[in-house]
């Protein structure tokens, strides 16, 4: 194996990926703020908070589907030392990493069960920019509302069914917002 | 070279050694270089699983303790280790050793390390089969009359 | 309805004090070493790891102490550890055909490939108690004799080779697992394994021993029983091989049934199966017992309405952690909820004398 895959895994795995989960855990609660999150390095194109936020969620139980220019040879290996996460396809993921078009679409993913809600697929969705402009947010954890620039086309294809759904992250650079499936966005 | 020498063979070998054991035997090596941590030693399990009937389906029996340790030497090479129970100190100790029996250093760690792991192993293993060869029951059929 | 309380804060931790000091006893008699309790109390350390689910027998030990010599509660304590450690994955099923075995006996065949071998058994002491055990003093060694190196095969194969025994045959299937999933019913044969093997040994064992007595009349013969340690394999993805990660003992238990037949399958024996952690030789027979009389369906028998065909009320009240925490809540604060059921009788006493004055 490739040592480059070897690399990039938390320093302090047990106080890392605590404040790890702090800030995924933020994001979403508040959604349409934007976390700092580091701490992990993958190889690219993966960014740094992806890495981080993969590392402190994905372990062997969590089935991951890396979509488009994230599936390569050396985010394969990372992953295979780092998370022991099998790799599958949408309809058997738990959790979806890459970018906008490479993930979409949507259908092909489990959004949960009326028993288990939770059964369905988190999906962390990489961003060229990510700033609190363009569309505006509202819903549980945003007082009034909230703005997030999100990908084009991403709050035409949420279908709600709720509590059924699917949760999203996006990630870029060290940065990272939320929306919920709880969150209602309109441009 | 032995059949301990092969990496399957050795990784076994250390993942079952008691604990304390190869850092004992790795101290005697003599100086080993300084290895960098890819993954530092972390306690976690394993869900052991059975099978129904011995050959049917697979189910989960329940989990054991294993703690692993991922490392690299200065010379690029890479070394992990996984033992039974929670030292952090063995997981660390079986990954140095998995790093430096794949280096010029193979001969004297194996003929230190790995080869007095296999003869202790296997005395044990002899021990307790021995002790059972004794409770091995004879049974002797009665005659029951005719011829 | 729950209704928080709040205070006794100073007198919680005055009795955990105590707790501490009872545990300890007589300063003048010498602390155990939780070594002592891995090494002596051997038992009582594999029934911890067996309910506890959790393969450690250092762990064990500890909680055993802990626990004052209460299994449940050190069960409770093991159970406890284990949600907090991360796991690394699953193993790749043990293969007991290859166990290095202490004991390995057979009820129904006297002359078996590789012998029938007692190992460190109480079966044959006459229960009578040794009060040299008081005493300090050193034990001779074990005897020892020549290692026969032939295998160990199972007894059961010998019967499939006439097929007069079903078959265990995998099907891929991957193993449910209840530790991560709600159990729910209809429940797989793997998953009452797996439920049979961590419940409760008295629970179980009184369940095998109503089938015994004729609730879901199976008998059973003990086809085979053993007791030995099985190296643990496990694929590691880092290293693309797989690789043994350690050596645990197992008490397996095959039973032979007695099965007359049914509109599709014509008379053969049928099996029970029983597979617990450690030397746990009372438990693996009794799972073995259960797991067959659970098997009424799908070996197309009748329900006869006993208790342990019913894999409901045998699932649901096997797992002693899941009894023991509902049934000793029970003793904690419920005020709110007695002082409304003392409204409502005084209300009916009240009702019912007004009636009767009338």
């Amino acid at each position: 194996m490739d040592n480059a895959a070897l690399q990039g895994g938390f320093i302090d795995p047990a106080r890392d990926a605590a404040r790890a989960f702090r800030a995924g855990m933020e994001a979403m609660a508040r959604p349409g703020t934007i976390q700092t999150l580091n701490g992990c390095t993958a190889p690219a194109p993966m960014s740094v908070a992806a890495a981080t936020l993969l590392s402190t969620l994905c372990d062997a139980e969590t089935p991951l589907h890396l979509a488009g220019t994230c599936d390569t040879d050396g985010v394969r290996k990372w992953v295979r030392f780092h998370l022991g996460a099998p790799l599958v396809g949408r309809a058997d993921a738990m959790f979806a990493v890459g970018d906008w078009d490479a993930l979409a679409p949507l259908d092909a993913y489990a959004v949960g069960t009326p028993d288990y809600p939770d059964r369905s697929a988190t999906l962390i969705v990489e961003v060229a920019a990510l700033t609190n402009t363009g569309a505006t947010l509202t819903g549980p954890g945003i007082a009034q509302t909230a703005t997030l620039s999100l990908p084009d086309g991403l709050l035409a294809a949420r279908v709600a069914r709720y509590p059924l759904g699917i949760d999203f992250y996006f990630t870029c650079g060290d940065r990272i917002a939320a929306l919920p499936r709880t969150t209602k966005g309109a441009r | 070279m032995t059949e301990s020498t092969d990496r399957k063979t050795w990784l076994g070998l250390l993942a079952r050694a008691p604990q304390g054991r190869i850092a004992s035997l790795l101290s005697q090596v003599g100086p080993v270089p300084p290895a960098t941590d890819l993954r530092r030693p972390e306690a976690g399990s394993v869900m052991v699983q059975g099978r129904a009937g011995g050959t049917g389906n697979a189910f989960n029996l329940g989990e054991m303790t294993v703690t692993r340790c991922s490392l690299q030497l200065p010379c690029g090479t890479v070394g992990h280790g996984y033992v039974q129970g929670r030292s952090k100190t063995d997981a660390r100790a079986a990954a140095v050793v998995d790093a430096l029996l794949q280096t010029d250093h193979a001969d004297r760690v194996h003929a230190t390390v790995t080869a007095p792991l296999a003869a202790e192993a296997a005395a044990r293993q002899k021990s307790r089969a021995a002790k059972a060869a004794a409770t091995r029951v004879e049974f002797f059929t009665l005659v029951r009359g005719e011829d | 309805m729950y209704v928080a309380v709040k205070g006794g804060e100073r007198a919680i931790d005055n009795a955990h004090a105590w707790l501490a000091e009872e545990r300890r006893g007589d300063l003048a008699v010498p602390e155990l070493t939780t070594a002592q309790i891995r090494e002596q109390m051997t038992l009582a350390v594999n029934r911890v790891m067996a309910e506890g689910s959790l393969y450690d027998p250092d762990l064990a030990a500890l909680a055993i102490k802990q626990a004052r010599g209460d299994l449940i509660e050190a069960i409770f304590l093991i159970r406890a550890y284990r949600t907090t450690l991360p796991r690394f994955g699953s193993s790749l099923p043990v293969d007991t055909g290859a166990m290095a075995c202490d004991r390995r006996i057979s009820a129904t065949f006297k002359d078996l490939p590789g012998g029938q071998v007692l190992g460190p058994t109480f079966d044959y002491t006459h229960r009578l108690l040794d009060f040299m055990l008081a005493a300090d003093g050193d034990v001779p060694a074990a005897p020892e004799m020549p290692v026969d190196p032939a295998p160990v095969p199972h007894v059961m194969s010998f019967l499939n080779s006439e097929g007069l025994i079903a078959q265990e045959t995998c099907d891929g299937t991957p193993a449910p697992d209840l530790t991560r999933a709600p159990l729910e019913l209809p429940a797989a044969r793997a998953l009452r394994l797996q439920a049979l093997t961590r419940g409760d040994e008295g629970f179980v064992l009184g369940m095998a021993y109503s089938t015994q007595r004729g609730y879901a009349r199976n008998h059973a013969f003990v086809g085979e029983l053993r007791i030995g340690t099985v190296p643990v394999e496990m694929e590691i993805p880092e290293l693309g091989i797989s690789i043994e990660i350690g050596e645990i003992t197992l008490t397996e238990c095959e039973t032979v049934n007695q099965f007359t037949g049914s509109k599709t399958e014509p008379a053969q024996f049928t099996r029970g199966y029983g597979l617990v952690f450690g030397q746990t030789e009372r438990k693996a027979i009794s799972m073995a017992l259960v797991d067959r009389a659970l098997r009424w369906e799908e070996l197309g028998e009748d329900d006869q309405g006993a208790p342990a065909q019913d894999a409901e009320f045998v699932l649901y009240h096997c797992d002693n952690i899941q009894a023991t925490g509902f049934l000793e809540h029970i003793k904690l604060p419920h005020y709110v909820d007695f002082q409304s059921e003392l409204e409502l009788v005084r209300k009916l006493r009240r009702d019912a004398t007004g009636q009767g004055a009338e």
